[in-house]
C-alpha cells in the first residue's frame, strides 16, 4: 500500500520495520516529527532526552546492550552530542545505531545552517542521505544494516525539504523482529582508555577502507547516463531540483554521502563531457572530488548560502535568464513575521525587561521572539544554555559597572538541557547575575513537548517532574523567587531588586504557554478599549499583541481597539495603559 | 494526465493551510497521481506566513515549485496573496479567500494594510476568483469550516469526483464538525462550479 508520508514520517516508518527497540531524541525543527511518529508504535521504547547529548548516550547504551536504536536531532543538536558521537566512531557498536541529524538550510528555524555532512568525514562515520520520503524509509534499514555489518554508527542526513516534504511511500510489515539483546563485557571494544582506543583507531580507518568499496558497490548510489554534454553530481533534495530542470541530462545520485564512491564518480566523471557538482552549502563533494584529480564545477556556479531549488539548478549552468522581474503590484509590503501568541506570559517579561533598559542574554524559544519589534527586548541569542554563560561573562569583564543592567532570560526546557550547567558556573564562581527562567512548562517552539519539568514522558505517561525551583536551591542558589508572569507591577519590583543583588539569583515565571494541551487555560474574560477614554498614546501596542488594533478614528487621531476573538483576558495591556481605558468585558 | 500541476497554498499561521494543502494532496493520491507536497513548519505556527507547495502529475520531482510555475494560487488571506504573484505561470487562475488579518506593523499603526486588493489582481490577473469563504461556511452552520468552503471552490478546478473530495474531508476533520465541513465543502463547489473550472 503507497501512503502520502512526510520524510520524518518515512524515519519512523523505517525504524519500525527495521525492528529499532529504543528511540531518543531532544525535540528540535526540523526533526521533531520523527519521535512524536515513532512514539504510535508500542514496540519502541521512546524518549525526549534532556539533550541530544543523553539522547546519543542512551540510544548508545541500547546498541551496547545488542538491540538496534535510534537517536535523532536538529543540525545544531549534533552539535551537543558531538563528544560521545565521536568516540562512538571508535567503539563501533553490538545492535546497529542510527543517528538522525536534520540539517536546515535557509535557517527556516535555526541560528545557523551548518552542513553537517562534515561531521561524517570529522567523526569518520558514514553518511547516507535520502531524496524523498520512499527512500528515507529504505534508508533507514540500510543504515542498520550498514551500523552491524561494519560495526560503526551510522549517521542518515535530512534536510528541511526532505523532513518536512510528502511523497508517496510503499509500506511493507516489519522485516527484522525486535533483537532481545543482553550484556557482553567487552572492555577493549567499549572502554575507551589510551590503549584501547589506539588500537580502535586503526580498526575504524580500515573500516572507512571497507566502506569507500562498499560505496562504490551500493545500488542507491546510481548513475543515470542521459544526454552526456554534462552530468550532475548531488543528493538529496538537491537531486529533485536538478531533476526538474534537467530532465534529459546525466545524473550521478549519491545516497551515501560519505565516503563517497571513487570508483563510480571516475566512471561517471569519464562518460560526460562535463561535471556539475550540485549540492546545497558547503563544497563537501566538489573538494572531495577535485582531490581525485577530476575536475568539477560546483561553488564557482551555484551559492554557498540559503537552500536550492530547480531555479537554482538552472542559474548555476544556463546563467542568469535575461526576462526582466515583473513589477510587483504594490512596492512595499507590510512583513508579516512570527509573532508571539494573545496571552503569551512572556510578553510582559520582556515589556518590563526592555522599560528597565536591561541587557538581555537571550536563548532559543519561543521568547526569542521578544528580540523583534515592538519588544525588542533580546541581546544575545547563539544556543542553547548560552544566555547564561553570556550573563556570568559580562559580568567577570565589567564587575560593578554590570551590576544592575544585565540579565539572563531562558525557557524550561532549555534550563533543563543545558542552563543548569552554566548556572553551576555561576555560583561556584561567585558571579552576580539574575536569571530568568521563563517556565511554560513545555517545549513550546517545536510545537510543545514534554520535557524533564513537565512531569509527563513521551509517551505522556505521568512520571517524577523536576522542580526548577528545588534544583536552583540544590545547586546552591541563595535567591530561588516565583513571581506571576502575568502581574507587571510584582514582575517589575522583583527584577529591579534582584538584579542589584551581589550574588546569583533566579527569578522562575510561571505559567502555561496558552496552546498547552494539558494545562490549558480557558480564556479569561476578554477586554475591550473604551474609546472614550483611550488618548491614543499607543502604549498598549508595545507589547505586541496580535489582538490590538490600531483604529483611526475620526474625530479624534485613532484609538486600540481589542480583537475579541483573539483575546485572552490576560490584562497585561490594561496594565500598561496609563489612563485605565482597558476593562473587562461587562465592567 | 502527464503535465505536473503546481498549486501555491499561502495564508497565516493558524489559518489552517497546513490542513488544508493534506486534504488536497490525498485527494490526487486517490485521484491516481504522483504527489509531492512541501512546507516548512516552526516558526510558522506563530502567525507568520505560510505556504505550502503541492504537486501533482504522473511524475513529480522537486517537492517545491519553481518561480514561474505555478498554475493554482490559493490564497487564504488578501495581502498574502500579494507575497507571491512572481510564482505564477501565465495563464494561472488566483483563488483569494476574502478575509483580511492584520500583520503586526498594521496592527501598531506604523503600515497600512494595502488597500482594494482584489480589484488590483483582477485588473492584471486573468482569471482571479474572490471566495467569500466565511459567508458560505456562515450559511452552511459554522464559522469555523472555512477552509471546507474554500476547498470546495479550489475543486471546481479540477475534473475529479467530487465524492473523492467527501471522504478525504470526511477523514481529516474533526468528527464533530464532519457533516457541517462536507456541507461548506458543497456550497463551496456549487458556488463556483464553472468560474474556476
Amino acid at each position: 500500500m503507497k501512503v502520502l508520508l512526510s520524510g520524518n514520517e518515512a524515519i519512523a516508518r523505517g525504524a519500525y520495520e527495521a525492528g529499532v527497540k529504543v528511540a531518543t531524541a531532544y525535540p528540535g525543527t526540523p526533526s521533531t516529527e520523527i519521535l512524536e511518529n515513532i512514539v504510535r508504535y508500542r514496540e519502541i521504547y521512546a524518549e525526549w532526552s534532556p539533550n541530544e547529548k543523553v539522547a546519543l548516550e542512551v540510544a548508545m547504551g541500547a546498541a551496547i546492550a545488542g538491540v538496534r536504536a535510534l537517536a535523532v536531532m536538529k543540525h545544531v543538536g549534533v552539535n551537543v552530542a558531538a563528544d560521545p558521537l565521536f568516540t562512538a566512531s571508535y567503539t563501533g557498536v553490538r545492535g546497529g545505531l542510527v543517528i538522525v541529524t536534520a540539517d536546515d538550510p535557509e535557517m527556516h528555524s535555526s541560528q545557523n545552517e551548518q552542513d553537517n555532512r562534515n561531521y561524517a568525514k570529522f567523526a569518520k562515520i558514514p553518511m547516507l542521505e535520502p531524496a524523498d520520503s520512499q527512500e528515507a524509509k529504505d534508508l533507514v534499514k540500510v543504515a542498520f544494516e550498514l551500523s552491524e555489518r561494519c560495526d560503526t554508527p551510522v549517521l542518515l542526513r535530512t534536510t528541511t525539504r526532505i523532513s518536512h516534504s510528502k511523497s508517496l511511500v510503499e509500506l511493507s510489515e516489519p522485516t527484522i523482529t525486535q533483537v532481545q539483546g543482553g550484556m557482553e563485557k567487552q572492555p577493549e571494544k567499549f572502554v575507551m582508555l589510551p590503549k584501547h582506543a589506539r588500537i580502535r583507531h586503526g580498526l575504524v580507518e580500515e573500516r572507512m577502507e571497507r566502506l569507500t568499496t562498499f560505496a562504490d558497490s551500493f545500488e542507491k548510489n546510481r548513475i543515470e547516463i542521459r544526454d552526456t554534454s554534462f552530468g550532475i553530481i548531488t543528493s538529496g533534495a538537491c537531486y529533485q531540483y536538478a531533476q526538474e530542470s534537467f530532465p534529459d541530462y546525466s545524473f550521478l545520485k549519491l545516497a551515501m554521502v560519505y565516503p563517497l564512491p571513487v570508483e563510480m564518480i571516475r566512471t561517471f566523471a569519464a562518460q560526460v563531457k562535463k561535471v556539475y557538482v550540485f549540492e546545497e552549502l558547503d563544497p563537501f563533494f566538489e573538494e572531495q572530488i577535485q582531490s581525485l584529480g577530476i575536475e568539477v564545477v560546483g561553488k564557482a556556479v551555484f551559492p554557498r548560502c540559503g537552500e536550492f531549488n530547480p531555479t537554482t539548478a538552472e542559474e548555476g549552468i544556463r546563467g542568469r535568464s535575461e526576462r526582466s522581474e515583473p513589477q510587483p503590484l504594490l512596492s512595499s509590503l507590510p512583513p508579516r513575521p512570527p509573532v508571539m501568541c494573545p496571552g503569551c506570559p512572556y510578553r510582559g517579561i520582556f515589556y518590563t525587561l526592555k522599560k528597565q533598559k536591561l541587557f538581555v542574554t537571550g536563548d532559543i524559544g519561543c521568547y526569542t521572539l521578544g528580540a523583534l519589534p515592538p519588544l525588542e527586548a533580546m541581546d544575545t541569542c547563539i544556543c542553547m544554555g548560552a544566555g547564561i554563560g553570556h550573563a556570568m561573562g559580562i559580568d567577570k569583564a565589567l564587575g560593578n559597572e554590570a551590576l544592575g543592567k544585565v540579565v539572563a532570560v531562558i525557557g524550561d526546557s532549555t534550563f533543563l538541557h543545558s542552563g543548569i550547567t552554566g548556572l553551576m558556573d555561576m555560583v561556584y564562581n561567585k558571579g552576580a547575575c539574575t536569571v530568568i527562567i521563563l517556565d511554560n512548562r513545555t517545549t513550546a517552539m517545536t510545537g510543545r513537548q514534554d520535557h524533564p519539568g513537565t512531569g509527563y514522558t513521551l509517551r505522556g505517561e505521568a512520571t517524577t517532574r523536576i522542580d526548577l525551583g528545588d534544583l536552583c536551591t540544590a545547586v546552591g542558589v541563595n535567591y530561588v523567587i516565583k513571581v506571576n508572569p502575568y502581574d507587571l507591577a510584582q514582575l517589575d519590583a522583583v527584577v529591579r531588586e534582584e538584579i542589584r543583588r551581589p550574588e546569583p539569583s533566579v527569578l522562575i515565571a510561571e505559567a502555561p504557554c496558552v496552546l498547552h494541551r494539558r494545562d490549558k487555560k480557558q480564556p479569561g474574560v476578554p477586554l475591550v478599549v473604551s474609546e472614550d477614554t483611550c488618548v491614543g498614546c499607543r502604549t498598549c501596542l508595545q507589547i505586541g499583541c496580535p489582538a490590538i488594533e490600531w483604529r483611526e478614528r475620526e474625530a479624534k487621531k485613532g484609538t486600540s481597539s481589542i480583537t475579541r476573538e483573539l483575546c485572552t483576558g490576560c490584562t497585561v495591556c490594561a496594565q500598561v495603559c496609563k489612563v485605565a481605558a482597558i476593562t473587562r468585558e461587562g465592567e | 494526465m502527464g503535465r505536473v500541476v503546481n498549486i501555491l497554498m499561502v495564508g497565516v499561521g493558524g489559518q489552517g493551510v497546513i490542513l488544508a494543502s493534506e486534504i488536497v494532496a490525498e485527494v490526487m493520491v486517490r485521484a491516481g497521481f504522483d504527489v509531492k507536497k512541501s512546507e516548512v513548519h516552526g516558526m510558522a505556527q506563530r502567525g507568520g506566513s505560510v505556504t505550502s507547495h503541492v504537486r501533482f502529475g504522473e511524475k513529480v520531482y522537486s517537492p517545491i515549485i519553481k518561480r514561474g510555475e505555478v498554475d493554482i494560487l490559493f490564497s487564504f488571506e488578501q495581502l498574502e496573496t500579494m507575497r507571491y504573484l512572481d510564482f505564477l505561470k501565465a495563464p494561472s487562475t488566483i483563488l483569494v479567500n476574502n478575509q483580511k488579518i492584520l500583520p503586526p506593523s498594521v496592527i501598531t499603526g506604523d503600515q497600512g494594510y494595502p488597500q482594494h486588493i482584489p480589484e488590483l489582481l483582477a485588473s492584471t490577473y486573468p482569471q482571479v476568483v474572490l471566495v467569500d469563504a466565511l459567508t458560505i461556511a456562515r450559511e452552511a452552520g459554522n464559522s469555523r469550516v472555512v477552509n471546507s468552503a474554500f476547498i470546495g471552490a479550489l475543486s471546481c478546478c479540477f475534473d475529479i469526483d467530487e465524492h473523492i473530495w467527501e471522504k478525504v474531508i470526511s477523514t481529516m476533520v474533526p468528527s464533530t464538525l464532519l457533516e457541517l465541513n462536507v456541507r461548506a465543502f458543497t456550497s463551496g463547489r456549487e458556488r463556483y462550479f464553472g468560474v474556476t473550472s
